[in-house]
């Protein structure tokens, strides 16, 4: 099987659906020649053109608004924001609009927009290139958000969320671009939106995390292996709809419960994934559930130190995990 | 030579490529419109329904635009006091009622929104909202796929004065221009964005503001149908050309308050308001049919009968008709989710 970037196989889920299906189309900023500032849609605009390429004028509420247009005619619009610290200007097209599109015109329209945009610090990006600004859209009934980290995962998730009926947010990591590496099958299948995913069996402790963590926490569950300590690891890859069953299930596994993401803690998605399994098995429960989350402040800094003591890392982590295991 | 003549002898409306049915037919879809909001004043005073905001001074530039459109294939995207824009595309009264009493058959939402929110799919009247000028990065994405799907269709959005000042306006018209898209964009200035008047809100004009977007800004008498049909139809023309979007600015007066909940004397007078009561777009429309010869008093008695005999019916029919279901608010969430309901 071959082994691919993550970013390539983003890009291999945009090639595939197009060549699939000439209504999907890729707009945003800088997408054109250049290929993205990532270079996540370089080369698709020789193999489809200008117009199924399009570079838009920089424009974030017209990028989302547009293709909400083109989506209820019928077309696949996969619009792509820059970076996922300036969606905020397409904020009220996504949640007043996309998400409320099927629902307000009683299941007469509907929305089957992708807006991609990647997320995430520990690039250097300072307060406005490194935001995880999932928590701002999760909990708006209407969309769909899924935050892949596995190279598998993110091209069957992309391929998904085009072929979905309703607006889905794909929020991409930009560090996983080249750090996360994978077997990624030939030929087309897709990751079906909703469903998280064991990355890992252990009967010690649970982890429950997407995005990025994901690969600090098997690394250190790698290491705690050694040490005797076994992690059962869910991949949530879906924060909306949210994989109930998949939480309990792992919740259950091992009695002890520690959630991690980037993003800060107050008001982020382990709050949510934390009730769900205080309200559904809080006497299985071995240990109080444990969160390891970015500091409560506006944004990471760009200094080294200031983005260092923000972001996690495997010794963190790793250091999580094992107060959780030793209680 | 009578107002109603061009040089040849020939009726403005003739001159135009309007028919005397066509004309006349216009008329009856702005009483009609004029007719409808009256009554849903009364409803709403009368405590039989909660809210109507009220399109009143508008009708004759709506009625104008959609006769200029295709009406077997445009796409539009109306704002919320359009009610002669949607009776004119094929909206009845009896589905405008069923969405003012909020029942499970209104066609716009099934009871879900605000009356004035429309929606329609079969009628290509796409679904709107609240929250001003969303419609119109919506309208060019329309547009966007009328042009890559090689399709005839134009696009039609309006929206407010106060509307015009919106980021998604601004950002919406430019890329329309940019890539030269077949969409007509008609701001209805009644002069108010609820309180604040037009000289608190636009330092220009506009229709001056599509320079900035590379295409054709034209202000119109909104008071008068032919001319906004003169003009909407030149719009369509240049889109379909593939000469790319106008900013059509019809220029008119909110002759009602904002709302059923505004009290507009607070912040303008009776004198003003009725200064403009006499530049109403009805009784000139009316005037210019008679001057024609082809409309009188008995013809006007009996289509007023019509009209109200069709409003009675349609005011019962909303009125009697079944509310959603409580549990109904859980559905169309998300594709698919209604499959255990039992197909209601």
């Amino acid at each position: 099987m071959p082994k691919m970037d993550y970013i390539d196989a983003i890009r291999l889920a945009m090639k595939e659906e197009m060549e699939r299906d000439e209504d999907v189309f890729v707009l945003g900023e800088d997408v054109g020649y250049k290929g993205g500032v990532f270079t996540t849609t370089k080369g698709l605009i020789d193999q489809f053109g200008e117009e199924r390429v399009m570079d838009t004028p920089l424009a974030e509420s017209a990028i989302v608004g547009a293709a909400i247009g083109a989506a209820m005619y019928g077309m696949k619009p996969i619009a792509e924001m820059q970076y996922s610290d300036f969606m905020f200007p397409a904020t009220n097209q996504i949640i007043s609009e996309a998400a409320k599109i099927r629902y307000r015109s009683n299941n007469d329209w509907n929305c089957p927009l992708v807006v991609r945009a990647p997320m995430g610090g520990g690039i250097f990006g300072g307060l406005y290139h490194s935001q995880s600004p999932e928590s701002v859209f999760f909990g708006t009934p209407g969309l769909k958000i899924v935050a892949p980290y596995t190279a598998y995962d993110a091209k069957g998730l992309l391929k998904a969320a085009v072929r979905d009926p309703d607006p889905v947010l794909y929020f991409e990591n930009k560090k996983c671009y080249k750090l996360v590496n994978g077997d990624v099958p030939e030929g087309d299948y897709i990751v079906p939106i909703g469903k998280s995913n064991v990355l890992r069996e252990g009967d010690d402790i649970t982890v429950i995390s997407y995005s990025l963590p994901l690969h600090f926490i098997m690394e250190a569950a790698a290491e705690l292996e050694e040490e005797g300590i076994h992690a059962h690891v869910l991949d949530l890859r879906t924060l909306q709809p949210l994989d109930k069953d998949g939480v309990l299930e792992a919740a259950r596994r091992t009695g002890k419960v520690l959630i991690v993401h980037e993003d800060n803690k107050f008001g982020g998605i382990g709050g949510e994934v934390a009730a769900i399994i205080a309200e559904e098995m809080l006497y299985e429960l071995d240990a109080p559930v444990m969160r390891l989350c970015g500091p409560d402040v506006p944004a990471m800094p760009i200094n080294p130190p200031g983005e260092k003591f923000f972001m996690l890392n495997k010794d963190k982590v790793k250091e999580a995990m094992k107060r959780l295991a030793v209680f | 030579m009578s107002q109603s003549e061009s040089a040849v002898g020939q009726t403005k409306h003739a001159s135009l490529g309007l028919t005397d049915e066509q004309v006349l037919e216009m008329y009856k879809l702005m009483v009609t419109a004029r007719r409808y909001d009256e009554r849903c004043l009364l409803l709403q005073r009368a405590g039989k329904i909660k809210f109507h905001v009220s399109g009143i001074g508008q009708e004759a530039a709506q009625v104008g635009a959609a006769f200029a459109l295709d009406r077997n294939q445009d796409y539009y995207l109306p704002y919320y006091r359009d009610y002669a824009f949607v009776l004119s595309v094929g909206m009845t009264l009896r589905e405008l009622m069923l969405c003012l009493f909020s029942k499970i058959d209104d066609p716009n939402s099934g009871g879900r929104q605000m009356p004035g929110h429309f929606g329609s799919k079969r009628l290509r009247i796409v679904t709107g909202s609240s929250p001003v000028t969303t419609q119109v990065p919506h309208a060019v994405g329309f547009a966007l796929a009328a042009k890559m799907k090689r399709k005839e269709f134009v696009t039609f959005v309006t929206f407010g004065d106060g509307s015009s000042n919106q980021g998604d306006f601004h950002e919406g018209a430019n890329m329309a221009g940019v890539h030269k898209l077949p969409v007509i964009f008609m701001c209805e200035n009644n002069q108010y964005a609820i309180s604040v008047p037009l000289h608190k809100q636009v330092a220009g004009r506009i229709a001056d503001r599509a320079l900035g977007y590379g295409f054709p800004g034209v202000a119109v008498d909104g008071n008068d149908p032919l001319e906004v049909y003169r003009v909407m139809k030149e719009a369509r023309e240049r889109a379909v050309r593939g000469e790319g979007p106008t900013l059509v600015e019809a220029v008119m007066y909110r002759l009602s308050p904002h709302s059923t909940s505004d009290e507009d004397l607070a912040y303008r007078t009776k004198e003003e308001v009725d200064a403009n009561r006499d530049k109403d777009g009805i009784p000139k429309f009316k005037a210019y049919l008679v001057e024609c010869g082809i409309w009188n008093e008995e013809l006007e008695a009996s289509m007023l009968q019509e009209i109200k005999a069709a409003l009675d019916d349609a005011t019962s029919f909303g009125d009697k008709a079944p509310f959603p279901e409580p549990e109904d608010i859980l559905y169309h969430v998300y594709d698919g989710d209604d499959a255990g309901r039992g197909g209601r």
